[in-house]
């Protein structure tokens, strides 16, 4: 078939001669756009295409205006305009006219119409507003042909707005008789999905007719609607994994009509399709993934043709096979498949190869050593695309032993690139490798310094700042001192050097390091060599303004020597009369302090430039102000946003009055208004002093031409073939490359054989990565030595605010902790003489005091044992958060016995465990969610289990670690992380151990950081067993926004005043609960009370007010009021709220909470 | 989900282009020239594949015209290698041994056999017969109300 095609196209030069009919055999010779065409292609130059388009568009504009066009002329006016502006003539006039064509013409016109509609507009465009009648007249025709011109239109674009006018037709079209109608009504509401998913919620259960339909082409329409809810939120949708399994089954078994075949491969993008919604549903699920596992395989296995669609499914089913749970004999065949693709010849299943790669490696690095020699010649392929393929993949196996040879091949790619994007991109993970990474000071210094050379203006500015921030926050030691040091030490030389090739940002860099740790420097030069050479930077003609004012901050805080301050009198002579204001002030600053010694050390101390200001940001001292003019008669303030809502009021009749009067009082506006001025705290962007850069527009990249290469041609071309034959098995020998004294980019020495380099290099690159190696295989999360990593942000601020020296507060935080070792120590005296005071049998607690002692080996023990009931659990809470417990021993004395009642743990699921007796006591008041397994690993020895409970303040996750395994675990480290949540462990640091048979619990408090209708949690818990390899289990839960909703107590006056001040609102119709004894409002109104924790304030006749708050950050929380009131035979809901996605994120709960009662 | 498909000739001029996500005009044009340009640009017997800024691109040359298309870095770039020969396909059996030309001058049915093989940037039909009925059964329509105003 291709074949056919490539033949017929290749034809085609020769009839682009254009006799007068070549090629336009269905286009009549005379007609005014075959002329026009032709004329373009006779034309020779760009300008007389300009001419002659200019010309076309002038009467193209004349003839849409005129009365007499009809339709007809129209539309063929309207394919021209089409034209002119696919070759980038702007033809706006006619947007209007292709409107028209739509709403008035017979059904071809239409067509064209539409056509011209969707190729012209946007999907913002107002103009579109004037289509909705037209589709809405459309979608109701009799005729089929518009209906489905009409529904092409509506899931290409539509105003977001607009939905809900024609919502109600497209749903009928659900179960219109003719197939390709439902087809495209599913896409249509795909399509609505995704714009405004909040509107087409309630059609989900006829989402599953279109799942379950006759026709296979609507069935395969509906999964691209499931394929998004699923990715969204897998665990709603888990029962329908064996339907997706059946369908799969059913596919690629070959059941479908042949006309779903594509090359004899039967429906391949359905197959896919299902393939992907699988791995989202049988992601960390082995209940799940068990189902699937045989179709899978199957799938594997039917797909053998030699044809890039049956890779294309290969590829999708490995992906599928390494995201569910594993299952080591389908991982194995998976893994053969990915090996085809890398050895094949063609360069597209290679690509495809390395990418399959990339993302198995995360699971599994090993995987990568079978294909070392190809992943090596990938490095130096001849197309840059599978070269950046290949450091991708490099990128993801990088651990600390190889990360000099990795990065020094990265470093190579970016010297040679000129994308901005991928520099951008590039310059990212070589600056996160060299931080998580880096072997020594020396190396990390120059690697970086290679990072913001290559980088330039263009990478990220958070790589500056985090640059700086790890040399200004690491303490005082030897070796922090080592790095600046020698950061100083080759930023001088660089400066000394050639200055004009580098980047504005590495310049401001050099300047700010210079500025705060020259003194480093033994005055061993003269103490005026940095000053000059700042000052040279600063006279060169391509220094920006921007850095020039970094580099008068750094001379300010080194102007302490003679020669110095008479540097300084000079620049500031040249710079007080800069233009720049900002310059200028910086001169007069250098001026003042540089002459005023005893000022200069109060403003800029040599110590403690760490601290960081304190900032109010609430502005409380402006408070007295305010009130005082406040009380003088001033006008409270309003945001920006009310301002703008109040002019819209004054201009508009309110068609929704508010129906409860209430008094206002302006004093209330002045708390709840306020911004917090947080930004402010960064304002100081410019100063030399802060670590802030501020993000600059102009983009300059630097090529460094001529770079070493450490393959020569030949090498490589030479053992392209036996290599990729026989991958050789890793190479043990310790490799010179990896010495940092000797770097890889020096060019090996010619006597070795081309093919002895490539291993070498092979076994520099994949060191680190053999079975032999206790790599963690959950990734290199902990395998690095981490010698950069960063401080924790509140640590060093804390440290700062304390106001102490260095060596003072180390000596304080030494007494601290003093004092809590020895405090630890008493209560844990105190609490083995509790425990053997309350327990019946002496025998047994003294045996299991003992054991918590030595297994804990430092008795990190605080707080009392105690116990709860007779017969319950007994309880050690830890100081480190977590709360030990020995399973309940009920009436048992005998040890023997108490192991008959609890026979054989592995067996017992965790929810089978009463865990409920391990709540914490200062919790089990409360009111808290059921026990939700979160996963455990392959033989039960390890169960994870959740529970939330509902404080007042905030939400507390509970996490039970039940270990049903003899051994003890070691080392544990639990992590929760998710970017929409704010996760902190109640007291402190996290846990260290579990013994054997007991169970575990960690708290931790979570509060939302931005309202949003359901977050992932994803948590990753460590742990090693005795003469174990380090372990990792991996889980995700899912949080609503309702489990952080809490009732807000407000009397009806507090209510009416708060609602004025809130800006962000919302309305929307819900549907009434009706019940037999209550009101319907009541009844609704209970409903959302018991479901969402709302607080009803008060209910009025028909109207009702409801008020709740989002715990959010520290403190109160977010509000969120509801207006309510009963209309026709559903409530009119209207939110309000200080925080934009509050209202919508709630409407979602509500809608969904009165669904399902 | 595909962003763009763009059509052109080895000269660079654009043949077709389709948009299925909002994008202002003047990256419109950046990204017709971008790909361009790369594309292009590329020696033959190279990868199908490109990456440009977040987004994947796969392009194709038949003959004389290459076939270019955008998609989210998440796609399967060999599938979307396969959507765009079913496309030609679709032309192919629509034209009768499509030529380059056939395009140039009905470019508006190029669009349409578009319209009802991809819709929204998702694959709305894959079988080749049911697509080119419902092409026909719009032509005829076509056909028949033609008819009667060329008298």
């Amino acid at each position: 078939m291709s074949d056919v095609v490539e033949k017929t196209l290749s034809a085609l030069p020769s009839l682009l001669s254009l006799d007068s009919q070549a090629g336009a055999g269905k286009l009549s010779p005379s007609s005014k756009l075959g002329n026009l065409i032709k004329g373009i292609t006779e034309l020779t130059s760009k300008h007389e295409e300009e001419t002659l388009i200019k010309k076309e568009l002038e009467s193209i504009k004349e003839q849409v205006a005129s009365p007499n066009t009809t339709m007809r002329q129209m539309k063929e006016i309207m394919v021209r305009a089409i034209y002119c502006e696919m070759l980038g003539y702007q033809a706006s006039f006619s947007y209007i006219h292709a409107i028209k064509l739509a709403q008035q013409g017979s059904v071809l016109e239409k067509r064209v119409g539409y056509l011209a509609v969707s190729l012209f507009l946007n999907e913002t465009d107002e103009f579109l507003l004037l289509l909705v009648n037209t589709v809405l007249k459309d979608l109701q025709s009799t005729n089929l042909i518009e209906v489905c011109m009409a529904l092409t239109v509506v899931s290409q674009m539509f105003p977001k707005d607009m939905i809900p006018a024609i919502l109600p037709v497209v749903e009928e079209k659900l179960t219109h008789p003719k197939e390709i109608i439902r087809r495209k009504a599913v896409l249509a509401l795909y399509k609505f999905y995704l714009i405004a998913p909040n509107q087409v919620q309630h059609i989900h259960s006829k989402f599953r007719k279109a799942l379950c339909d006759k026709d296979p082409g609507v069935m395969t329409a509906s999964l691209h609607i499931y394929l998004q809810l699923i990715k969204e939120n897998p665990e709603s949708y888990k029962d329908l994994t064996g339907s997706m399994v059946t369908i799969l089954r059913q596919v690629v078994g070959g059941k479908l009509p042949l006309d779903f075949n594509y090359h004899s491969v039967p429906a391949p993008w359905l197959q896919i399709q299902l393939l992907r919604i699988l791995a989202y549903l049988g992601k960390e699920d082995q209940g799940t993934s068990e189902m699937m596992y045989d179709v899978l395989e199957e799938s594997l296995r039917r797909a053998e043709m030699n044809h890039n669609i049956t890779y294309a499914i290969l590829f999708e089913c490995v992906k599928t096979i390494y995201t569910v749970h594993p299952k080591s004999q389908l991982l194995e065949k998976a893994a053969e498949c990915i090996g085809n693709f890398v050895l094949s010849p063609k360069i597209n299943l290679k690509y495809l190869g390395l990418k399959a790669l990339t993302y198995v490696v995360q699971q599994d690095a090993n995987l990568a050593l079978p294909h070392q020699m190809t992943i090596i010649e990938c490095l130096d392929h001849s197309d840059v695309i599978i070269k950046r393929e290949t450091l991708e993949l490099l990128f993801r196996i990088t651990n600390a032993q190889n990360v000099t040879v990795i990065v020094e091949k990265m470093l190579e790619f970016l010297r040679l690139t000129c994308d901005d994007y991928s520099t951008i991109d590039l310059v990212g993970k070589v600056a996160e490798l060299a931080e998580k990474y880096s072997p020594d000071n020396v190396w990390f210094i120059q690697t970086m310094n290679s990072v913001f050379s290559l980088g330039g203006d263009v990478m990220q500015p958070d790589i500056p700042n985090n640059f700086l921030r790890l040399l200004a926050e690491g303490v005082d030691n030897v070796e922090d001192r080592q790095l600046r040091l020698f950061a100083v030490d080759s930023y001088v030389s660089l400066l000394q050097g050639e200055t004009a090739k580098l980047p504005q940002r590495f310049l401001q860099v050099i300047s700010w390091v210079l500025g705060e740790y020259s003194y480093l420097r033994e005055e061993e030069s003269d103490p005026g060599s940095v000053m000059r050479l700042l000052a040279r930077l600063l006279d060169q003609r391509h220094t920006s303004t921007e850095t020039r004012s970094w580099v008068l901050g750094a001379m300010t805080k080194l102007c302490s020597s003679p020669v110095s301050v008479a540097l300084a009198r000079d620049v500031c002579e040249r710079y007080s009369g800069s233009l720049n204001t900002v310059l200028r002030q910086k001169a007069q600053e250098l001026m003042i302090l540089s002459q005023d010694t005893k000022l200069r050390a109060r403003v800029l101390p040599a110590e403690g430039r760490l601290e960081s200001p304190e900032v109010d940001s609430s502005l409380s001292f402006l408070d007295g102000y305010v009130s005082d003019a406040l009380a003088a008669g001033a006008a409270p303030y309003k945001s920006p946003h009310q301002r703008q809502e109040d002019l819209v009021q004054e201009k508009a009749l309110s068609l929704e009055p508010y129906g409860l009067s209430l008094p206002v009082s302006l004093s209330s506006c002045s708390i709840t208004d306020r911004r917090s001025p947080t930004l402010l705290s960064m304002s100081s962007g410019l100063s030399g002093n802060s670590t802030e850069l501020s993000h600059q527009e102009g983009s300059t990249t630097l090529k460094l031409e001529g770079v070493k290469r450490v393959w020569g041609k030949d090498g490589y071309l030479a053992q392209q073939q036996s290599a990729g034959e026989t991958p050789t098995p890793l190479v043990e020998l310790p490799s010179p490359l990896l010495s940092p004294q000797s770097p890889p980019s020096q060019k090996p020495s010619s006597g070795l054989e081309p093919d002895q380099e490539k291993r070498q290099l092979a076994s520099s690159l994949f060191v680190g990565l053999g079975s032999h190696n206790s790599v963690c295989l959950m990734g290199r999360a902990e395998t690095a030595p981490r010698h950069f990593r960063r401080k924790p942000r509140g640590e060093s601020s804390s440290g700062a605010s304390e106001g102490s020296s260095d060596s003072s507060h180390s000596s304080r935080s030494a007494a601290v902790d003093n004092l809590l070792h020895s405090n630890l120590l008493d209560s844990t005296t105190v609490a083995s003489e509790g425990g053997a005071a309350t327990t019946t049998t002496p025998q047994q607690t003294s045996q299991r005091t003992l054991d918590h002692t030595t297994s804990n080996g430092n008795p990190h023990v605080e707080g009392t044992e105690q116990r709860v009931e007779a017969g319950g659990p007994l309880s050690l809470i830890r100081g480190n958060g977590m709360v030990a417990v020995v399973p309940p021993t009920h009436t048992q004395t005998d040890p023997q016995t108490q192991q008959d009642l609890h026979p054989a743990p592995a067996l017992e699921r965790p929810r089978d465990l009463p865990l409920t007796s391990h709540l914490p006591a200062e919790l089990s008041g409360l009111a808290r969610s059921e026990f939700t397994p979160l996963c455990s690993d392959q033989d039960s020895s390890l169960a994870l289990s959740a529970c939330r409970v509902y404080k007042e303040d905030a939400l507390v996750l509970l996490v039970f670690i039940s270990n049903n395994n003899d051994s003890a675990l070691h080392q544990m480290v639990l992590q929760l992380t998710c970017k929409e949540l704010e996760i902190s462990c109640i007291s402190g640091s996290p846990l260290k151990e579990v013994k054997g048979h007991s169970v575990s619990v960690c708290l931790h408090t979570v509060v939302m950081k931005r309202a949003s209708v359901q977050v992932e949690l994803a948590g990753l818990l460590s742990y090693q067993r005795p003469l174990g390899q380090p372990q990792a289990a991996q889980f995700s839960l899912s949080l609503s926004l309702k489990h952080f909703l809490r009732p807000l107590t407000v009397s009806t006056g507090d209510y009416g005043k708060m609602w004025l001040s809130f800006s962000h609102d919302l309305k929307q119709n819900l549907r009434l609960v009706t019940t037999e004894h209550q009101e319907p409002l009541t009844a609704t109104l209970d409903a959302l009370k018991g479901k969402l924790h709302l607080h009803v304030v008060d209910i009025i006749g028909s109207e009702g007010i409801v008020a709740c708050r989002l715990l959010q950050g520290p403190g109160q929380g977010q509000p969120c009021l509801l207006h309510c009131r009963v209309h026709a035979d559903s409530l009119a809901v209207w939110l309000r709220s200080p925080v934009p996605e509050l209202p919508d994120s709630l409407l979602y709960h509500c809608q969904k909470a009165l669904t399902e009662t | 989900m595909m962003h763009f498909l763009l059509l052109f000739s080895r000269q660079g001029k654009l043949r077709l282009q389709k948009w299925f996500t909002p994008i202002p005009e003047r990256e419109k044009k950046k990204i017709v020239r971008d790909m361009t340009t790369m594309v292009l640009g590329r020696k033959p017997r190279s990868c199908n594949f490109l990456h440009w800024k977040d987004l994947k691109i796969v392009y194709k040359k038949y003959a004389s015209l290459y076939f270019c298309c955008g998609l989210d870095a998440e796609e399967n770039e060999l599938l979307a290698l396969e959507v765009l020969h079913r496309y030609v396909e679709l032309l192919d059996k629509y034209f009768g041994n499509v030529c380059e030309l056939d395009i140039i001058f009905n470019f508006e049915k190029a669009y349409f056999i578009l319209d009802e093989f991809l819709l929204g940037g998702e694959v709305q039909e894959t079988s080749k017969q049911v697509v080119s009925r419902s092409i026909e059964a719009s032509d005829m329509l076509q056909e028949v109300s033609e008819r009667p105003c060329s008298r």
